[in-house]
C-alpha cells in the first residue's frame, strides 16, 4: 500500500519536498555555483588565514621598530610592503593587524546576533504591551545615526577594545531585534504554532522547534549584511583613537598613525584602509549572495 | 492630513525626551571622575567641594538631569569644562559647519545617485547598470576616512588642486562663501558624498526596474505618451521613497562625519567630539550628542511629514 502511495506522488511535489528537507544544504550548493560568492569567499579565505596565521607567516616582528628603515618603499629588499613610520615590517603589521581588525568586526555582530534574537524570540513571542514596551525602548536607539551612537558610547566610556566592542553591539542589537521580533510575531500568529500549544508543549519548546527555525534566516541573513558595516566602524573607531591602543597593529590605527607619512610615502599610508575596503567589500559581496541564495525558499 | 501630522508630532515627543535622558545618562557609564580634568590631583578638599557644587555635579544624577534638561530648553547646555565657554555657542558654529559638510555631501550624492540609478533602471543590463551597480557596492563598503585619505593624496599631493585641511585659509573656522572657503570643502564633501551615492543608486535602480515593469506604464505606452511624459509618472511613484532614503541619509551623514572631518581637520562636530572625549569634558560631550540627536529627530519628523504631502495616498492610509 505505501508502495504504491508513493509511486503515485506527482513528481512536482518530491521536488517542492527536497529543499525544505535540507534547505542549508541547497543554499550551500547555489552558493558554490554563485562565482560572486566563490571570488568573495576566497578573498576572505586568504585575508583571514593571514590574519589567523600571523605568528608563523609573518616575515617579521610586527613590533621590531628602526629607528634608521623608517618609511621604506613597497619593494624593499627585505621589506615586501616597505616599513610603517618607526620603521617596523608593513606585511607583517597587516597579518598581524588583521586579527584585531576581524576580530572586532565579527565579535560585535556575532554577540548582537545571539543578544538580538533572543530579545527579538522573547519580544514577538510574548506581544502585547512587554513586546510593545521592549519595541519602544528600541526606538530610542534608532533615534541616534549609528556611527554617532558608537561614537558616543565608546566616547563615553572610555578609549579601550572592550568598550569599542561593546559600543559596536550595543549598535547592532536593536536592528537584529526588529528583525527577529518581526518574523516572530508573524510566525506566531500561524496556525501550526497554536495546534502546538493547544498539544501542551510549552513555550520554549515551541520557540525552539517552530519558531527559531523561521526567524534564524532573515536574522541571518541581516547579520552577514551588518559585518562589512561592523569592519568599517570598528576600524573607524580605532581610526579616531577609541579602539586598540599603540602599539598594537590593528589597521584603522595604523591608518591613523600612518596619517603624517602620506607626504612622505602615499601609498605606505593607503595600505591598511586599502585592506578595511577589500575585507569589506568582500563581506558584502558575500551578504548579497547569501541572501539571494536564500530567497530560493518556496 | 492635519491629524496624521499632530500624531507624528506627538511622536516624536517621547522620542526626544528619551534622547535627552540617554544623551545625559551616558556619560555617567565611565569610569573616573569628571572633575578630574578641571582639578588637580592634589587640590585641597574644600575646592573639590567648591568645585561640584559650581559645576551641580553635588547633587543626586535625577536632579542633575533635571536641571540640566530645565537649562538644556532654554539654550543653556552648560560651560565646557575644557575651555571654559559656552557649550551652546561652541555646539552650534560646529553644528553648522557640520550641517553645511553633509548638506553638500548629500546634496551630490543624492543628486548623481538618482541619475545613475534612474540610468541604470531604465538601462537594465547594460554598461551603465553594470557602473551603478559597482558604485552602490562600494558606496557602501568603503571606509570613507580611507577613501579621504586616498582623495588627499591625489588631488591635494600629487595634484595641488584642493587644500587637505580645514575649512577656510588660514585654519579659519568662519564659513564664507567664497573660492577659497568652497575650495576646502571639495575634498571632504566628495568623500562624505559617496556614501548616499551608492545607497540612492542602488534605491532608485531598484524602484525604476520594478515601476517598469509595473501595468500602469505599460497603459501610459499603449496610450502613445512620449518617453518624457512616462518618466514623469515614473519620477512622481518613486520621490517618496527617494525622499525617506536621502532624508535618513542626511542624519547618518551628520553622524558619519565624525570620521571625515578628523581626516580633514574639518571644524565641525566630530572636531568637538573628539575634544571632548578626549579630555573628559563632560559638559561638552552632552551638548553635542544631544545636538546631533534632536537635528536627526527633527529630520526624521521632517521626512514623515513631507511624505504623504507630495504622495496623497498615505495621508490617506
Amino acid at each position: 500500500m505505501s508502495a504504491s502511495l508513493e509511486l503515485s506522488l506527482p513528481a512536482a511535489a518530491v521536488a517542492a519536498q527536497a529543499p525544505s528537507r535540507s534547505y542549508w544544504l541547497v543554499v550551500w550548493r547555489q552558493l558554490r555555483h554563485d562565482p560572486m560568492a566563490l571570488a568573495a569567499g576566497l578573498v576572505l579565505l586568504i585575508i583571514i588565514g593571514a590574519a589567523v596565521f600571523a605568528p608563523w607567516l609573518a616575515p617579521a616582528d610586527p613590533f621590531k621598530a628602526s629607528m634608521i628603515k623608517r618609511l621604506l618603499p613597497i619593494g624593499s629588499p627585505g621589506f615586501l610592503l616597505g616599513t610603517d613610520e618607526l620603521g617596523r615590517d608593513m606585511l607583517s603589521r597587516l597579518m598581524h593587524g588583521g586579527r584585531l581588525s576581524l576580530l572586532m568586526g565579527v565579535v560585535p555582530v556575532l554577540a548582537a546576533f545571539g543578544i538580538g534574537t533572543a530579545i527579538g524570540l522573547f519580544a514577538g513571542y510574548v506581544g502585547g504591551k512587554v513586546n510593545m514596551v521592549i519595541m519602544r525602548v528600541l526606538d530610542v536607539f534608532y533615534a541616534f545615526p549609528s556611527v554617532l551612537l558608537a561614537v558616543a558610547i565608546s566616547g563615553a566610556l572610555g578609549p579601550g577594545m572592550s568598550n569599542s566592542l561593546l559600543a559596536l553591539t550595543l549598535v547592532f542589537v536593536p536592528q537584529v531585534v526588529r528583525v527577529a521580533e518581526s518574523v516572530t510575531t508573524q510566525v506566531r500568529q500561524l496556525d501550526y504554532i497554536e495546534a502546538a500549544r493547544m498539544s501542551g508543549a510549552s513555550a520554549f519548546s515551541i520557540i525552539r522547534v517552530h519558531v527559531l527555525g523561521n526567524v534564524l534566516g532573515p536574522v541571518f541573513v541581516y547579520a552577514t549584511g551588518l559585518l562589512s558595516v561592523s569592519m568599517i566602524l570598528a576600524s573607524g573607531l580605532s581610526f579616531l583613537g577609541l579602539g586598540v591602543k599603540p602599539p598594537e597593529p590593528e589597521w584603522g590605527l595604523m591608518l591613523n598613525t600612518l596619517r603624517s607619512a602620506i607626504y612622505v610615502n602615499p601609498w605606505i599610508a593607503a595600505l591598511p584602509g586599502a585592506l578595511i575596503f577589500i575585507t569589506s567589500i568582500a563581506f558584502n559581496l558575500l551578504a548579497d549572495s547569501v541572501r539571494s541564495a536564500m530567497d530560493i525558499r518556496r | 492630513m492635519f491629524a496624521y501630522i499632530i500624531k507624528r508630532l506627538l511622536y516624536a515627543i517621547p522620542i526626544a525626551l528619551s534622547v535627552t535622558v540617554v544623551s545625559f545618562v551616558l556619560v555617567y557609564l565611565a569610569p573616573g571622575d569628571p572633575l578630574n580634568a578641571i582639578a588637580p590631583a592634589d587640590a585641597p578638599e574644600e575646592v573639590i567641594v567648591a568645585l561640584k557644587s559650581a559645576y551641580g555635579l553635588d547633587k543626586p544624577v535625577p536632579v542633575q538631569y533635571g536641571l540640566w534638561l530645565l537649562r538644556a530648553v532654554q539654550g543653556d547646555l552648560g560651560t565646557s569644562i575644557a575651555s571654559g565657554r559656552a557649550v551652546t555657542a561652541e555646539v552650534l558654529s560646529a553644528v553648522s559647519n557640520t550641517l553645511l559638510l553633509a548638506g553638500m555631501a548629500a546634496l551630490g550624492g543624492v543628486l548623481i545617485g538618482c541619475i545613475l540609478g534612474a540610468l541604470a533602471g531604465y538601462r537594465h543590463g547594460t554598461w551603465i547598470d553594470r557602473v551603478a551597480t559597482v558604485v552602490s557596492v562600494i558606496g557602501v563598503s568603503i571606509p570613507h576616512y580611507w577613501l579621504g585619505l586616498v582623495l588627499t593624496i591625489v588631488f591635494s599631493i600629487w595634484l595641488p588642486w584642493f587644500p587637505a585641511m580645514g575649512a577656510g585659509p588660514g585654519g579659519s573656522s568662519e564659513w564664507l562663501w567664497d573660492v577659497e572657503h568652497l575650495r576646502h570643502l571639495v575634498l571632504p564633501a566628495l568623500t562624505l558624498s559617496v556614501i548616499p551615492m551608492g545607497i540612492i543608486t542602488r534605491t532608485v535602480r531598484a524602484l525604476v526596474a520594478d515601476m517598469l515593469e509595473q501595468e500602469f506604464v505599460a497603459a501610459l505606452r499603449a496610450r502613445g505618451l512620449s518617453a518624457i511624459a512616462i518618466f514623469r509618472h515614473i519620477a512622481k511613484n518613486t520621490a517618496p521613497t527617494v525622499l525617506a532614503v536621502a532624508g535618513l541619509q542626511i542624519g547618518y551623514l551628520m553622524g558619519g562625519s565624525i570620521l571625515v572631518e578628523t581626516v580633514f581637520a574639518w571644524p565641525g562636530t566630530g572636531f568637538l567630539l573628539n575634544t571632548a572625549i578626549f579630555q573628559r569634558d563632560i559638559p561638552l560631550l552632552q551638548g553635542t550628542i544631544l545636538v546631533l540627536c534632536m537635528f536627526f529627530v527633527v529630520l526624521n519628523l521632517l521626512v514623515d511629514i513631507l511624505q504623504p504631502l507630495i504622495d496623497p495616498r498615505m495621508g490617506r492610509g
